[in-house]
């Protein structure tokens, strides 16, 4: 199907799509690599009377070191991020994600801060940003204004940004020679996750120093599986003690049932899913 | 109505389309290059595969206005002037890569764009590469050798 009529504008900064957010508001929608609005507008699902396109703003795309953390410019593709050394050093878990999300086409025109903002609880980028730590970075009329991870996501396709702010970039602490591994479960290749787990962790010897976890599809929401992370810490990377602590993730979930699998298999996966993650983030996968 | 100019398979076109346009029909209905399929409505098949600005792309989520000033390349533009097969064209002929033909415009774009990217492909690479497009047919073993054949690996292929 074709979208219905629209009117198209594609600025080249980020004052001027300000500007025209400001000007059409509630009529207008953003795209970005236009990998998940395209589908939706196709389908009818939405009819912004403007498209307000944010290809063109080069200053949103790329990478850089800001310090303690990396920037990811919001317009930066998959392909790209899932590519750039200075995520694989410093957000392996990032790169590990990426690989596993959509396919190589999809990659090339979708972007970082499109999938965040998208805010699809099964969407795959949203567990590792939170596990890490990440800050969102809001531009609107007002000035920039940062969002702490927890409270960017707000529910099913709804984040903190608002309707006249754009994402400009997301700043991801570092974490230098952490261990990462993203365990997606799936039936059938080039599927969305039924319950996705990710997972990194900072070994001292043979000793769980730090682990950071992330859910995917485990809610209405991307969540942080705080207790399995603070179980984890300080104990050793064996099966029996990670499998200790990922028996906690579920406690306090509230996933979805659809003909996927219902809740209760939802979150027996993602106790499976959490040793997994763990131990090969460990290096013992 | 925007104007758009960009380039196809070499040629130098410009138009006034709706904003609302996908490339793919762009390609298919304005240009008439009719060799770049629609296989779904959900932009999970693949078919449509182009590549703009040198990677590979779904032209049915694309919106022709946002191609504005890009190369673009479909199947029609793959083989040389006087009608030599692309490699990746003569490998799928060769390998029968199909049966009813209808994903291979896709399968062949998308495979020129793994081959650039990963001259010497495993099979595991090369069924992850094309994870993206779907063939109803062939249950893809002909299709994997014929990436293979196409990148000199043929040896080891397991169809
Ligand atoms: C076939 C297929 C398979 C896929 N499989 C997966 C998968 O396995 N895992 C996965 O995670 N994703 C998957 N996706 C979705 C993909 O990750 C999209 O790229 C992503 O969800 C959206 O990014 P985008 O840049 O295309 O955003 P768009 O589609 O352009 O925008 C998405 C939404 O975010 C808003 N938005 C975008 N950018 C900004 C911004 N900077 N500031 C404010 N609002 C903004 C838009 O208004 C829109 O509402 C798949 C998509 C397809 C088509
Ligand atoms: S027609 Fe584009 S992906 Fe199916
Ligand atoms: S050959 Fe028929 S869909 Fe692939």
């Amino acid at each position: 199907m074709i979208p219905a009529a629209f009117e198209y504008v594609a600025p080249t900064s980020v004052e001027e799509a300000l500007a025209a957010l400001a000007e059409h508001g509630d009529d207008a929608k953003i795209i970005a690599g236009g990998q998940s609005l395209l589908p939706v507008l196709r389908m009818r699902l939405n009819a912004p009377e403007w498209v307000i396109d944010l290809g063109r703003i080069d200053s949103l795309r790329g990478v850089r070191d800001g310090g303690d953390h990396l920037v990811i410019g919001a317009m930066t593709t998959h392909h790209d991020v899932g590519r750039d050394p200075l995520v694989h050093e410093h957000a392996l878990l990032i790169s590990k994600a990426i690989t596993h999300l959509a396919d190589a086409q999809v990659r090339h025109r979708g972007t970082f801060g499109g999938a965040l903002a998208h805010a699809d609880p099964a969407g795959d980028l949203g567990a590792p940003a939170l596990a890490l730590g990440s800050t969102f970075v809001v531009q609107g009329p007002g000035g920039t204004r940062e969002i702490p991870g927890a409270d960017f996501f707000v529910d099913l396709f709804e984040t903190a940004i608002s309707d006249d702010e754009i994402l400009t970039e997301v700043r991801v602490p570092k974490h230098d020679g952490w261990g990462a591994s993203y365990e997606k479960f799936v039936r059938i290749a080039h599927q969305w996750p039924i319950v996705a787990v990710a997972a990194t962790v900072r070994l001292e010897g043979d000793t769980i120093a730090e682990a950071r976890v992330g859910l995917t599809n485990m809610g209405s929401t991307p969540l942080r599986a705080h207790a399995v992370e603070e179980a984890l810490a300080g104990r050793p990377a064996t099966e029996d003690a990670v499998a200790g602590a990922a028996a906690l993730v579920a406690d306090g979930t509230n996933p979805p049932s659809d003909l996927n699998g219902d809740a209760d298999y939802r979150r027996h996966i993602a106790t499976v899913m959490t040793r997994r993650a763990v131990l090969a983030a460990a290096g013992r996968g | 109505m925007a104007r758009i100019n960009l380039t196809v398979d070499g040629s130098q076109v410009s138009d006034d389309v709706e904003p609302r346009m996908l490339l793919v029909q762009y390609l298919r209905e304005q240009l008439g290059k009719t060799g770049t399929v629609i296989g779904c409505d959900t932009s999970n098949c693949g078919a449509c595969t182009v590549h703009l600005d040198g990677t590979s792309v779904k032209s049915c989520n694309v919106l022709a206005v946002q191609a504005d000033g890009a190369e673009v390349t479909t199947i029609e533009g793959l083989a040389a002037e006087d009608g030599t097969l692309h490699p990746v064209q003569e490998a799928f002929r060769e390998c029968h890569g199909l049966q009813c033909g209808f994903c291979t415009p896709g399968m062949i774009m998308q495979t020129v764009d793994l081959l650039k990217d990963n001259p010497d492909p495993s099979e595991e690479a090369i069924r992850l590469g094309l994870e993206g497009n779907l063939c109803r047919c062939t249950g893809y073993h002909n299709i994997v050798r014929a990436v293979q054949h196409a990148a000199g690996t043929t040896e080891g292929a397991s169809a």
